[in-house]
């Protein structure tokens, strides 16, 4: 174990310590794999450990990703304290998905759908409200200064998505060793079963659904003020909701390291390969790719690739297990 | 006189929901697995029909046999390669595979077609008549009467061929069907086939109603969850009546929504009836 946390005190001096090395073009492609790997453990939190399986999860994106730039521009409030006030209220809004589909026995597919069915409700009605900008979007004005969120140059927004991401790791980790730890997953491994020993499997379930739900949002926070441009379809829209759960799938469900892992694996690789791909002519593409690794890893590596990683370096790293 | 008017738009556009969700729940009933695929696949055989009439001149509703039998291999593909594999997966893992077929379809189309709409003008296209001063449009009703019809076609499959009867046995207890000697992986992949394939064809008949464009494949996907909800998972005559039931809620809708709203009608039903009636509307069992 301590060799373990010597490797990753070791990665995250190294990863301090980049900005130093790199361009901007380089240091957009980092904030954007910490991003998703925050994002993934967001939903890591909810689906990984519990086996609730979320296909909404843009609809926290969003919620905090609006909230915050409504708050920002009507009220002047420092995006510090309105992704706090969007993660409330992302939080609230998860706890009533999760209230209608833990209450009413909504398990499975039925369960996926639920969460589906509200982001949908969500982007539509979003795209309806004009205070919100409706189906164009909001455009964010760029006042760079600690207190706007928005900073001249990557380094910032750098720091600031590391952070969270590390952060993410640690919270995961403690929630995974805790006495909650164990009720997600006993609850994730056998529902009935935890009930059965007096697990109280709808509070764990509503927990860890506000937990992540106020996790995600934090992260549409962060997106709305390094792009600058908010519209429905994208940050409530199903492809935002698919494109962050391939990376703790392909990284490893149910862990803390995997979706960190699989978004350095898979989004360098789709950034690079969007961009060569639609140099070409050949759009989608990466999507293609993508697809095909997602079938292959749950086909092939249902464990994640993480699992494998781990067993390779175990003797390395002295490993139990 | 609206009213009637966007009644009678709603049921002719029900067939079609009606004839997609078919697909899904035979899916559904004979394997237990959602399709989130669905959408995808239909959004391919409109293409098939687009390509074969650019190609060819043959009407699509002719073409809807070619644009059936090429969605037909697929299905059978993806069953006999992946999705046979995933039946013992826990529900959460097995819809991860489909959403990524989905995905991989979606782009393929994006890759081949692009991203604009194309639409062919059929000899149908524009053809419209009057009984009173309700207006039908002559391809809608084609649609609607088309896909009216492959439904029962394939509801006296499932119910009077030897073979379908075999896939019913499935559906119903599986363990019984392998004790009297059903080969469950034929009729699985048969299955997937045969749900794929009433995809294909509802994605033909669509294409004189609306232009085929890569990304239509969610809304008509989640379409399809909702009338199978409705109408209660596996069963045939419920995803038909569901279809007719959404395709008039949401047409309907119109009269006090905004068009681009009508989607919310769906998903408004589709949270009542799984919280309320989680079974459907003329589903026995969940």
């Amino acid at each position: 174990m301590t060799r373990l946390s010597f490797l990753l005190g070791f990665c995250f001096c190294v990863l301090l310590g980049l900005p130093l090395v790199l361009d901007k073009y380089l240091l957009g492609l980092f904030i954007m794999t910490f991003y998703y790997a925050y994002l993934g453990q967001s939903w890591n939190l909810l689906t990984g450990y519990t086996g609730h399986v979320s296909l909404g999860h843009a609809l926290y994106v969003g919620v905090g990703a609006y909230t915050t730039t409504f708050l920002a521009q009507k009220y002047g409030l420092s995006p510090w304290l309105g992704m706090i006030a969007g993660g409330f209220l992302a939080s609230v809004i998860g706890l009533f998905v999760g209230f209608l589909g833990f209450r009413f026995g909504l398990r499975g597919v039925y369960f996926v759908i639920l969460t589906i069915a509200f982001a949908e409700i969500a982007r539509i009605v979003v795209s309806h409200i004009e205070a919100l900008g409706s189906f164009s979007g909001i455009f964010l004005d760029f006042n760079p200064g600690f207190l706007n969120f928005q900073f001249k140059g990557n380094v910032p927004y750098y720091y600031i998505s590391l952070g969270f991401m590390t952060a993410s790791v640690i919270a995961a980790r403690a929630i995974e060793t805790s006495r909650i730890g164990r009720f997600l997953v006993a609850i994730r491994e056998d529902e009935t079963a935890a009930q059965a020993l007096g697990v109280n499997t709808f509070k764990y379930s509503m927990i860890a659904i506000a937990i992540s739900a106020f996790m995600a949002s934090l992260a549409g926070a962060f997106y709305a003020n390094f792009i600058f441009y908010l519209q429905p379809n994208q940050v409530f829209g199903m492809s935002l909701s698919i494109e962050l759960i391939l990376r703790p799938i392909i990284g490893g469900l149910g862990t803390a390291l995997g979706p960190i892992l699989g978004s350095f694996i898979l989004t360098p690789l789709s950034e690079i390969s969007r961009a060569y791909f639609s140099k070409g002519g050949f759009e989608g593409l990466h999507l293609i790719l993508y697809g095909v690794l997602t079938v292959l890893v749950v086909l092939f590596m249902r464990k994640g690739i993480l699992h494998y990683v781990k067993r390779a370096l175990s003797p390395l790293l002295r490993l139990q297990r | 006189m609206l009213a009637l008017q966007l009644v009678i738009q709603g049921i002719l556009l029900g067939g079609i929901y009606g004839l997609i969700a078919v697909g899904l729940s035979l899916i559904f009933g004979v394997m237990g697995v959602i399709n989130f695929a669905h959408g995808s696949m239909m959004v391919l055989g409109m293409y098939v029909a687009y390509w074969v009439f650019i190609f060819s001149g043959i009407d699509p509703y002719l073409s809807l046999l070619l644009a059936a039998a090429a969605l037909f291999a697929l299905g059978y593909l993806v069953q006999a390669s992946v999705v046979n594999r995933i039946l013992d997966y826990p529900e959460a893992v097995q819809v991860l595979p489909l959403v990524a077929i989905g995905l991989i379809l979606e782009n393929a189309c994006l890759l081949l077609w692009g991203p604009d709409p194309r639409s062919p003008q059929t000899a149908f296209s524009l053809a419209s008549f009057h009984i009173g001063e309700v207006m039908f449009d002559v391809s809608r009703l084609m649609t609607f009467g088309l896909a009216v019809v492959m439904t029962l076609v394939l509801t006296v499959f499932l119910w009077r061929t030897d073979l379908g009867k075999s896939i019913r046995a499935a559906a119903d207890n599986r363990t019984g069907a392998i004790l009297v000697g059903i080969d469950l992986n034929r009729i699985n992949n048969l299955s997937f086939a045969l749900g794929a394939a009433t995809c294909g064809a509802a994605g033909a008949l669509l294409i004189p109603l609306m232009p085929a464009s890569p990304h239509l494949g969610h809304d008509f996907t989640l379409t399809a969850f909702v009338v199978v909800i409705l109408g209660g998972m596996g069963s045939l005559f419920g995803a038909l009546t569901g279809g007719f039931i959404l395709g008039v809620a949401e047409s309907v809708s119109t009269l006090f929504l905004p068009a681009t709203m009508k989607q919310l009608v769906s998903f408004a039903i589709l949270v009542i009836i799984m919280l309320i009636r989680p079974q459907g509307l003329f589903g026995g069992k969940r």
